[in-house]
């Protein structure tokens, strides 16, 4: 479980998070919506303790992530996996050894096991092929399949997905998206998604919540969001111009 | 009253962005003697992370050889020249390899090694981390609880820190032999002549006094680059900065350091 207690985040002078406060059930897949520099993604940072607030508490299963020691949050990561919008993969090293990089460097399985749960993954993210190859050689679809698959070598309870399908293609966004399901569904697995992609944001969460003005103004199942009253979440998911939200 | 205004605005612009840099830098080498003890920690993993350190070494040594090599051997040259000139009028240039050793052993093979690794290798390092780090690699690390101090930077300044000694030696070597090359065709001292002053003057206090040197500026480019890099924040226009600041400041501290060190060995003696 994952909960926010009036959250508040000022970067540059400007407030991205004002008083935030969210709770996210163990083994949903929450997603979270919202204009391009609205906080998003910095939602993602304070859950996964790379960025502190000003104000307000963040909780991982009960446990404080903010302004816990460098030891504490490292066992809190334990839990949580990250998938970064750019895929994030160390650039001198293939994709194979991407993947096997957080086995490999904390020492906690023999080399035939490293190798064999590797094997698994790459087969699960249907990257077979590109195993060998450097992460500038590789598509972006790939690039964000290896770096879940780097996640998902660690077995974590959490899984937070940065614009898990931002200049993907359809397909890849579609194979994205049922690869997001499938770890839902085999797994049990908390997710959470930052997205503008509508279709996507459909197609995984258990709940979508909108992200405006530094807090939440909705949260709920993806078909009330569809048909919101809203007029801001409204003009948000049909992409109009006409409505309260203002086009800078 | 405009005039005072904008000269007004103009000082206060000067001095406010002055104060700015020296905060940063300031800022910048307390962060780096952070980042320095924590690879003092990670270090005993050294050994462990053996091929990165030999991988980091060759880019440091091999890829920057011609460029050390053609520096050395010109500085030597220049010493030379500029050194027998002065002797000649009073027929002393045979002394030219005892100035030569003493200045490039003390001195010059260090702060010249230096310089050129700064340039080639430090400059490297700080782009290196700094584009990891706006590219939120350096974030992905953390995720995986792996220290990026560990898993990059240690394996960097270990290897500088070897690195520049070595490179310092052959600096030394080449210098000689440039200067050699000078007094022989230009101050009419044979190489008999010359070598048998520069292993006159070639002594052991000089020699280890300058390879400490050259550890420690290891130690610091390093450490400084990387601590830049990992600071660089807001895409390509913040690798540049972090480059150009550990650059400055790698600089800086070699000018500074390298003047500290040389007190302490030489100070009381003269």
């Amino acid at each position: 479980m994952i909960e926010f207690k009036n959250v508040t985040k000022i970067l540059n002078g400007t407030k991205v998070l004002d008083n935030l406060s969210l709770r996210i059930e163990r083994g949903e897949t929450f997603v979270i919506i919202g204009r391009s520099g609205t906080g998003k993604t910095v939602t993602l940072k304070h859950i996964a303790g790379l960025l502190e607030p000003e104000s307000g508490v963040v909780l991982v299963d009960g446990q404080q992530m903010n302004g816990s020691s460098k030891r504490q949050k490292d066992n809190l990561r334990e839990k949580i996996g990250f998938v970064f919008q750019s895929g994030a993969l160390i650039n001198w090293m293939t994709v194979e050894e991407n993947i096997a990089l957080p086995l490999v460097e904390h020492k906690v399985l023999p080399q035939d096991e490293i190798k064999k749960i590797v094997e698994e993954k790459l087969d699960l993210l249907q990257l077979t092929s590109a195993r060998d190859r450097m992460p500038a050689e590789i598509s972006g679809g790939m690039k964000k399949r290896a770096s879940l698959a780097r996640v998902l070598v660690r077995n974590p309870e959490i899984i937070l997905y940065d614009e898990p399908t931002s200049g993907l293609d359809p397909v890849m966004s579609s194979l994205i998206n049922t690869i997001i399901n499938q770890i839902k569904k085999d797994q049990h697995i908390t997710q959470v998604v930052v997205t503008h992609d509508m279709e996507s944001a459909y197609a995984v969460g258990d709940r979508i919540a909108m992200l405006y003005d530094g807090s939440i103004i909705q949260c709920d199942v993806p078909e009330a969001i569809r048909t919101t009253a809203n007029p801001i979440v409204r003009q948000f998911i049909s992409g109009s111009l006409e409505g309260p939200i203002e086009v800078l | 009253m405009i005039i005072i205004k904008k000269l007004k605005d103009v000082l206060v612009t000067v001095i406010g962005g002055i104060g700015k840099n020296t905060i940063n830098i300031v800022y910048m080498l307390g962060y780096s003697t952070l980042i320095f003890l924590e690879v003092a920690y990670h270090s005993k993993a050294a050994f462990e992370k053996r091929r990165e350190i030999l991988k980091q070494m060759y880019y440091a040594g091999v890829k920057t050889f011609i460029v050390v090599s053609i520096v050395a051997l010109f500085t030597g040259m220049i010493l030379a020249l500029q050194i027998g000139l002065e002797l000649k009028p009073y027929q002393q240039q045979s002394l030219v390899g005892n100035i030569i050793i003493a200045t490039l052993t003390r001195e010059m093979a260090p702060f010249v090694t230096a310089i050129i690794l700064i340039a080639a290798v430090g400059s490297t390092m700080a782009a290196e981390v700094g584009t990891m780090a706006v590219s939120e690699e350096i974030d992905a690390l953390e995720m995986m609880a792996i220290s990026p101090v560990r898993f990059l930077v240690m394996p960097r300044v270990i290897s500088l820190a070897l690195m520049l000694p070595i490179a310092t030696v052959y600096t030394n070597l080449l210098g000689s032999i440039g200067g050699g090359i000078i007094a022989y065709f230009q101050l009419n001292v044979s190489f008999d002549v010359y070598y048998s002053h520069i292993l006159e003057s070639l002594h052991f206090k000089a020699t280890y006094v300058g390879l400490l040197k050259a550890f420690i500026f290891g130690i610091m480019v390093s450490t400084i680059s990387c601590a830049n890099g990992l600071r660089a924040t807001n895409g390509a226009l913040g690798v540049g900065k972090a480059t150009r600041n550990s650059v400055v400041s790698s600089f800086l501290m070699v000018l500074i350091v390298g003047y500290y060190i040389t007190g302490i060995f030489y100070g009381k003696t003269g």
